[in-house]
This record gives C-alpha cells, structure tokens and sequence, in this order.
C-alpha cells in the first residue's frame, strides 16, 4: 500500500517534471568554458555559447557581470581647468552586459518581454546612493552606460547568434582584456510569435589564476608584506643592474 | 602617438565609438605572448612597448643625469594607466634607480651621510603624509587633478629657470671672462636656530633647513611620482649652499629611504603598487642608462640643460592643455582601486 502511493507520487512528479522540461527544452544551451581565466598572458577572451531549439524563432543571449558600486564623476571648469565637481554612486551596477540576438530586436521582441527580462540597456535598473534628481539621475546613467559601452564593457550585437537550419544556434561571446572578475551568468532565450518560448541560464566564472591571482590577492590582503616585498625586489634589481653595468 | 596607443588593450578615454565591443574582438593581437597583463594595474600592455619607454626614458635619465620619473609618470598616464597607479609604481621603480645610482656616488665618496640623514628624516615625514593626503585625495576624487596641476606648476617653473640659465650660459661662454658666482650668500635662512656642521658639504648650518626641503620634496615624491631630484637638486645648490659634487649623491641616497617609504604606504593604504610593471619599465631603464651616459658625454652642459629644459616644458605643456581642454566627456567613471 504504501510502496504503491510512493510510487504513484514519484510517478506524478516525473511526469510532472518531464513535461517542464520538455517546455525548457524547446531551448537547451551550454557554453564552451565555464571559467575565464585571467592570467599573466590574457588578452581577453572569447567563449562560444551554443545550443539546440526545437521549432521556429528567434534567439537572444544575455550575459551579465557581477554587479558592483560604480561612481561617475562629472567636470566642471573651476578657474579655467576641468575638475571633477559632482558624483553619483550606483550601488549595484552592472559591471558586465552584453547582448547577442539572431536578428534586429525590433523586428521581433516586443517591447513588454524585453522591459520583463532585462534586454537592453535602457531596461537595466541603476539606484543611485545619493538622493537625486531624475533629470540627474537620467544624466548620470547614461553617462554610466557611455563610458561602459567605450570600455567594451555594455553591447549589443544584432545578429551575431548564428541559427542553422532551425535546429542549432550559437554565438561568440567576446570578453575583453579588462572584464571584471567574478560571477556571470548568461541567459538565452527562444522567442516565437512575440512570447518567450523558453529560457535557459548557465553561470559563468572570471577569475584571475596563477601568479597573477597570487600576485593580486598578496596585494590586497596582505598589503603590508606585498609593500615589504616590492622594496626588497626594487633594491635587488638595483644592485643588480649595478652589478651588471660594473662588469661591462 | 595613436598607433602606441592601440598597442594598449584598454580602450582610453574618447578613443574609440560606441561599438568598441564590436571592435574589441577583431582588434586582439595575434602574438598574444607579446602582451602581459599587469595585475595591478589590471590591464594587458605590449611588454615591447613597456621596456621601449624604460629604455627611453632610461636614455634621457642617462643623457641629462635625472631620474626621470617626471617623464615616466606623465608617459605612464598619457598611455592609459590611472594616474594612482603610474604614481605608485613610479616610486617603487625609481627605488630600483636610485640603489644602482648611488653606489657610484658612495665609492667616490660624493654622499655626504649626515646632510642625507637629516633630509630623510624629513624626507620620511613627508612622503607618509603625502600618501595619506594622496588617499584623501583619492576618495574625492581629486587626485588626478592634484598629480596634473603638480606636473604644470614643477615641470613649468623647474623648465623655465633651467631654460634661462641655460641660455645665459651659452652667451657667457660666448663672451669670455664672465663674472664669477659666489660660492654661496648669506641670508635669513643662516640665522635660524639647530645649527649643525655638515663637514663633508663644508656647511654649518641650521638642521631645520634641510629638514623643511626633506618634507617638501617627500610630499611632492609621493603625489607626483618622483624622485623629486629636479627639486632637490637645485634646492640643495641654491638654497642650502651645498657643493656640487656632493649633490647628486646625497640627493640619490635620500631618495631611497623616501621611495622606499612612499613604495611601502602607497602598497599598503592604496594598493597602488603593481611591481611588474615597475619590473618591467626598470629593465629597459638599465638599458637605456647604459646608452645614455655614452650619449651624454658627447655633448655640452649647456646645450644638455637647454635640451632637458625643452623637454620638461613640453611634458608641462602638454599636462596644460589637457587640463583646459574641453574633454569629449564630462563624465568619468570614477577610480575604483582596491575594490
């Protein structure tokens, strides 16, 4: 009897789970790498995400950094030279966004799904720290997104995921030689007819690896010993030099 | 100046259009062991392009007899690394510099101890105020302006008072038998109380003098990124009386203690440090030293300072423009070191 029941709800929620998963499964995605390693020779890299959908539609990838304070800073000519005068900080910013799509977003993703899941810049939430204005708070977030977007950091590229024969799709994820570390997470979706078809998240981590993480991490928490350090090697390479050009 | 430029990954300041994430990916260098990514610093810089600018500066360092970290700073900051950490790395290379410099001086003899002593001290208090004012500064997000307007005033006056004196020199030797300098004057600064006999610099002076210049040029060391031998220098011939011989090694032998000080705060409060960088710029430093010194001997003292003068007054010049200049964006994202 009771074995019987047990059965019975594993069966109920195998199949209730099939069926969510055939639904998610109209869009399946993974990436080639999981971690970006930062390492003394990293010029930036590029990470294929690449996946299969079932059925028509158009596809968009969203990737999204690790979200830190971010203050921008705006001059002002003080006595003939351009100073730094007023600052807005954003308490979580996004460091990282990008967005990929298989085609112009116009002509397919209404506007109510790309507000719902964040696709585009101007649907990204900025909360400033400093009670503003909106005229100013306008001002000073689009400045953010400017300078982001001049440091490779925010894009939109349209169609650069790549759909072939209806069935596979991928694209070319580009992180630059200055991405922030930390935590990613990627998104794709599948869009039919204007509705979200299916969506499909996988994380992604940057981190720095190698002497580099050693070096950086000496650095920041034990700032004393990496000072002590830095003078001793300074002074090394002095008399070196000093004891090279001696010999000449 | 643009193709150096585009040797750096990061993308400066009103460089490059909106699309730069477009770009970036076709732009990355195909010999990517050429490239090093700084850790501190956080960006991936040609390493050719890094030891090229240590042999430069290296050779002019050995032409004229400075230190150079007045034209390495600026050099660092035109190139895209944030000012904080041009600063802080500068200190720690010419650290590096100065301990090679000095052993030459120390043999000869031309270190007077006691006048570098006093100076150091000074040198000390001064370099550990200027990185916690460099911190303060930081927060408000002024110190980028503080380092440039330092630049414009230093380089400004230092280039136009060597560029006369070069000048008038080159129409003394013109017209021979020109009247003689005295060794030095006496005024106000000789009647101040500490006195202390400095017997190598043949001086009998008061303590608080060389003290005062030592805060000074500490200060300066470690805003500005410098040595603050360009100051010193001339502080220590004008102001202080001392003889010329003993000048450039007793200003180096300060300079150590004081680097070395503004290496170990600015590394331990700011995290402004990045010693491959620092490693790197050194390296072709020595170099170009070597090149230099050979160079230099070639030329005359005159038409040397003229030389250095021009130079120091187009780095100033071209600080000054940019600081008046209208910049393509009002807005910057502000420094965010330490994280």
């Amino acid at each position: 009897m009771m074995i019987r029941l047990l059965t019975r709800i594993a069966l109920i929620v195998l199949l209730t789970t099939m069926g969510r998963t055939t639904l998610a499964d109209a869009l399946v995605a993974d990436l080639s790498e999981h971690l970006v390693k930062i390492d003394l020779g990293f010029t930036g890299k590029q990470v294929l995400l690449y996946g299969a959908i079932e059925g028509e539609g158009n596809v968009v990838v969203v990737v999204q950094g690790p979200r830190e304070p971010i203050t921008m800073r705006r001059k002002a000519r003080v006595a003939g030279v351009w100073a730094n005068d007023a600052s807005v900080t954003f308490n979580d910013a996004i460091s990282f966004y990008q967005v990929m799509a298989s085609a112009e977003l116009d002509e397919w993703l209404p506007f109510a799904l790309r507000e719902r899941h964040q696709i585009g810049v101007e649907y990204l939430d900025f909360s400033p720290r400093e009670e503003i204005g909106p005229a100013e708070k306008a001002d000073f977030q689009t400045a953010l997104i400017r300078s982001k977007q001049k440091l490779g950091h925010y894009g939109m590229l349209e169609g650069r995921v790549s759909v072939l024969g209806g069935r596979l799709f991928r694209t070319e994820i580009f992180f630059p030689a200055n991405v922030p570390t930390g935590i990613y997470n990627l998104e794709a979706f599948l869009v039919r007819n204007g509705e979200m078809i299916s969506a499909q998240k996988t994380p992604l981590y940057v981190a720095k690896s190698g002497i580099e993480a050693e070096i950086f991490n000496l650095a920041h928490n034990f700032p004393e010993i990496y000072g002590i350090l830095a003078i001793l090697i300074a002074v090394a390479a002095g008399l070196a030099a000093n004891a090279g050009a001696l010999r000449r | 100046m643009r193709s150096i430029r585009n040797l750096f990954q990061v993308r400066l300041e009103g460089e490059s259009p909106i699309a730069a994430g477009r770009t970036l990916a076709q732009d990355r260098p195909q010999g990517r062991n050429v490239y090093i990514y700084l850790p501190i610093a956080e960006l991936s810089v040609n390493i050719f392009l890094l030891l090229g600018l240590g042999i430069g500066v290296g050779m002019l360092s050995g032409i004229f007899g400075v230190g150079g970290g007045f034209l390495m700073t600026p050099l660092l900051i035109f190139l895209g690394i944030s000012p904080p950490i041009a600063v802080g790395t500068e200190a720690n290379q010419i650290l590096a510099s100065s301990v090679s410099g000095v052993i030459a001086h120390w043999r000869r003899g031309n270190v007077d101890f006691k006048m570098g002593g006093v100076l150091l001290i000074g040198g000390i208090i001064g370099s550990t105020f200027g990185v916690w004012l460099f911190r303060e500064l930081r927060d408000l997000g002024q110190v980028d302006l503080v380092i440039r307007l330092s630049y414009v005033v230093f380089l400004g006056t230092i280039g136009f008072l060597m560029l006369v004196e070069s000048l008038r020199a080159l129409q003394r030797s013109r017209r021979p038998g020109g009247a003689r300098r005295k060794l030095h004057q006496h005024n106000w600064l000789h009647g101040l109380p500490f006195k202390m006999r400095f017997r190598k610099s043949k001086l009998y002076i008061s303590a608080l003098l060389p003290l005062t210049i030592g805060v000074l040029v500490g200060v300066l060391s470690a805003i500005m990124g410098v040595g603050g031998g360009f100051v010193m220098v001339p502080a220590m011939i004008y102001l202080l009386g001392m003889p010329t011989n003993v000048v450039v090694g007793t200003s180096l032998f300060q300079i150590i203690f004081v680097t070395a000080n503004a290496t170990f705060w600015q590394a331990s409060m700011n995290q402004t440090v990045d010693f491959v960088l620092a490693f790197l710029l050194l390296a072709g430093a020595v170099i170009g030293a070597q090149i230099g010194t050979v160079v230099g001997s070639k030329l005359k003292g005159e038409q040397l300072r003229g030389l250095l003068a021009l130079i120091v007054l187009a780095v100033c010049a071209k600080i000054g423009f940019d600081l008046v200049m209208t910049p393509d964006d009002l807005y910057n994202i502000g420094f965010t070191g330490g994280h």
